[in-house]
């Protein structure tokens, strides 16, 4: 049984696998969570990895082929994902990596990509700091700061509330977001009426809920990462009635995410989020995608933010192996990627910054409403082309 | 000289006759060493099942020779990774002394702790060393000015070994490195389960009451063993921390203690030797399984688990015993 399976694993792999003699062969290492707490999100991330190859496979250079070298980090474990990139560099020996769902792996893979001289290209990790630890990191998810600063901006300026509390995850992103969104909303002329840091294992919202239910504030800003424990949150955040009270809930996209959102039943709409990605915006570019994803993987499966970084990842990838005709040279890809464009993104025009190398994307602000019965994220307002403000206030040194 | 060896040994013959060094014995170090020189490009996961070996052989003194069962090893290995690391990323990156520090470090965390729980034994204790892998964990997840919090330590600067042989990216170094902290480890702990403190561990695994009857103190002796054991978890989790120059909150985790344990099972426990069989067999089933099916893998490593406990109770060198203890038999 176990001797048969192997044997199927390893023919699988051999069909999966290009192989071409004669031809060039590119090679990707994609680290990415295929089990433990990230698995989800790593099966969302590799679908979209698996269906650009599908369809773009043909706009390959005569004789190109590609290789994806898959690899599993299981979480947030930059020891495992150093050795990882450490080994897809030296046996593997890789033209790109590629994925890095985490902020530590990431961290943890850049100096391996300085000295080996390895294009990386970040397909999620939202620290704002990861591009700055190396020359051979470019980024196309997004950062924290991107959304959480204009979310900040837009709710003291445009929806006319003066007093909020934040309630993020304690860890590097929520603490991102919490700055973010506070600096935004004081600059703006808001007051902050309290804030509270929440545990990243198995939260239980409803006494922090609570507190600030007791603490009364015009709105609520909310990051919790993307998940199951959003769809918690809004549980708690309707069984204590805060909408009722008056109390408005905002945040990030985190907070909404598509693929959750036909779990949350009753959630209260109206619920106002700032994100660069929402799969029912309708774009023909986003038409399109989010077709052909329900053709290939069903209709129940929809894609998220983490699919459309990989597409787009996969898309720059390609980009640059077809300028340089299959013939890679580390520091021509990277120049290559810096200033890359492009329009046809599902979210929109997107550029990699030609300085930061990281991502330039619209933010769009949407209101949580109900479409045809469906809970949908409808985006009402665009921010355009939005830099990380963070690096505004952190120069370089 | 003259006179014919008695037929019936002593039990002190016995105990000397094992502890001389057999020519098996060399053979993990033969392996070692052939794998640095056959296979130059597995060396990083090489470091890494050789670190997890010198965890697993910490963890063996206490629970295969002490029979403390324990469930908050990775509490030490922690300790070690984080002081090591912290170290680094605060300018002082030279290694071996950091090594030194982490294992301190590590046996200071020991002492205090195994001073208050080793008081209790069987399910208390294990739920006491429970306790205190989730405090150690949530203690660094909160002191995240030092620690980095759940977004990993960062900035690690660890300087060239002995100012000469810098951390290279195919891991030559760190290999060798580890490889010899791990043999100097391997040196004193088969000292220490040789020497009478070892044998009266033993005693105490296989009949408390009696070690109390003849006078030892029992508590005392626990006490040193699960700290010499933490210190050297402790340098564990700071080889891990140098060689991959990262440290993040998994490594004092519930799973780590777990894995750790499930690895010695797997080896055979209490007999020194599970460790060099064990965490190289499970590293290897998981890498090569994780490769050839990253996304059921895990199912496969359960049922190996499963397997192994059900038909293998003395695990992987159990079963070799079994076999040549067949063996004998049927040459006899």
């Amino acid at each position: 049984m176990k001797y048969w399976k192997s044997c199927l694993a390893a023919l699988l792999l051999l069909v999966a696998t290009p192989f071409a003699a004669s031809a060039q062969t590119v090679k990707v290492g994609l680290i990415l969570s295929y089990s433990g707490q990230g698995a989800s999100i790593g099966d969302l991330m590799d679908k979209a990895v698996k269906l650009y190859i599908k369809q773009h496979e043909k706009d390959l250079p005569a004789g190109v082929k590609l290789e994806i070298i898959r690899r599993d980090d299981t979480g947030p474990n930059p020891e495992v994902a150093r050795r990882l990139a450490q080994e897809l560099i030296t046996r593997e020996k890789v033209d790109f990596l590629a994925g890095l769902i985490y902020t530590p792996n990431a961290m943890a893979v850049a100096s391996l990509a300085t000295e080996a001289k390895v294009p990386t290209i970040v397909m999620n990790a939202g620290t704002s700091v990861i591009v700055r630890r190396s020359p051979y990191i470019a980024r196309v998810s997004f950062t924290m700061w991107q959304s959480a600063y204009p979310l900040g901006k837009w709710a003291a300026q445009q929806s006319g509330v003066k007093r909020a509390y934040t309630a993020v995850t304690d860890y590097g992103p929520g603490h991102d977001s919490e700055a973010a969104f506070t600096k935004a909303f004081t600059e703006s002329g808001g007051q902050m009426v309290g804030s509270v840091r929440m545990p990243l294992q198995n939260p239980d919202f409803i006494p922090f809920l609570q507190r600030v239910k007791d603490e009364k504030p015009d709105v609520l800003f909310v990051f919790v990462p993307a998940g199951k424990v959003a769809t918690a949150l809004m549980k708690a955040y309707n069984d204590l009635g805060l909408a009722q009270a008056g109390i408005k809930l905002i945040g990030q996209g985190d907070i909404v995410p598509d693929e959750e959102l036909p779990n949350m039943g009753d959630a209260p709409t109206g619920i106002v989020t700032v994100h660069h990605y929402s799969a029912s915006a309708d774009r023909p570019q986003n038409k399109a995608f989010v077709a052909a994803w329900k053709k290939e993987y069903g209709a129940d499966s929809t894609p998220s933010f983490y699919s459309v970084a990989s597409w787009d990842g996969m898309a720059a990838i390609f980009h640059t192996i077809k300028a340089q005709n299959g013939k890679l040279d580390a520091d021509k890809t990277m120049a290559l990627l810096k200033g890359w464009q492009n329009p046809d993104s599902p979210r929109g025009p997107i550029t990699i910054d030609k300085d930061t190398r990281d991502i330039i994307q619209n933010e769009y602000i949407r209101r949580l409403e109900r479409v045809n019965g469906k809970l949908t994220n409808v985006e009402f307002e665009t921010i355009p082309q939005v830099k990380d403000p963070w690096v505004q206030f952190n120069p370089p040194q | 000289m003259a006179t014919s060896p008695p037929k019936v040994p002593s039990p002190v013959d016995i105990l000397l006759r094992r502890r001389r060094l057999r020519p098996i014995e060399t053979l993990p170090w033969a392996i070692a060493v052939a794998v640095y020189f056959a296979f130059p490009t597995y060396l990083p996961l090489g470091t890494e099942i050789l670190i997890m070996v010198l965890f697993a052989l910490s963890l063996d003194l206490i629970l295969g020779y002490a029979g403390i069962v324990t469930l908050g090893h990775a509490a030490f290995f922690g300790v070690g990774a984080y002081t090591a690391g912290i170290l680094a990323a605060n300018g002082w990156s030279e290694p071996t002394s950091g090594l030194v520090a982490a294992g301190l470090m590590a046996g200071i965390v020991g002492v205090v702790s195994g001073f208050i729980i080793l008081r209790t034994h069987g399910v208390t204790l294990l739920m006491l060393t429970l306790a205190v892998v989730f405090m150690l964990h949530e203690a660094a997840n909160k002191a995240g000015f030092i620690t980095g919090g759940a977004d990993g330590l960062q900035g690690m600067v660890v300087d060239p070994l002995f100012g000469a042989f810098r951390f290279d990216m195919f891991g030559r170094t760190a290999y060798l490195y580890a490889l010899a902290v791990l043999f100097l480890a391997w040196l004193f702990a088969r000292l220490l389960v040789h020497s009478p403190f070892g044998r009266s561990l033993t005693g105490i695994r296989e009949n408390v009451t009696r070690m109390h009857a003849i006078g030892s103190p029992v508590h005392r002796r626990l006490v040193a063993i699960y700290a010499i054991s933490a210190v050297l978890a402790g340098i564990a989790g700071g080889l891990l921390a140098q060689t991959t120059q990262a440290v993040a909150l998994t490594v004092v985790t519930f799973e780590r203690s777990g894995g750790i344990l499930v690895m010695l099972i797997l080896g055979g426990a209490g007999r020194l030797y599970g460790a060099f069989v064990g965490a190289p067999a499970f590293m290897l089933a998981q890498d090569t399984l994780a490769k050839s099916d990253p996304v059921y893998w895990l199912f496969w490593i359960g049922l190996m688990l499963v397997l192994v406990v059900m038909f293998a109770r003395g695990g992987i060198l159990g079963l070799v015993d079994a076999a040549l203890h067949l063996a004998r038999r049927l040459r006899r």
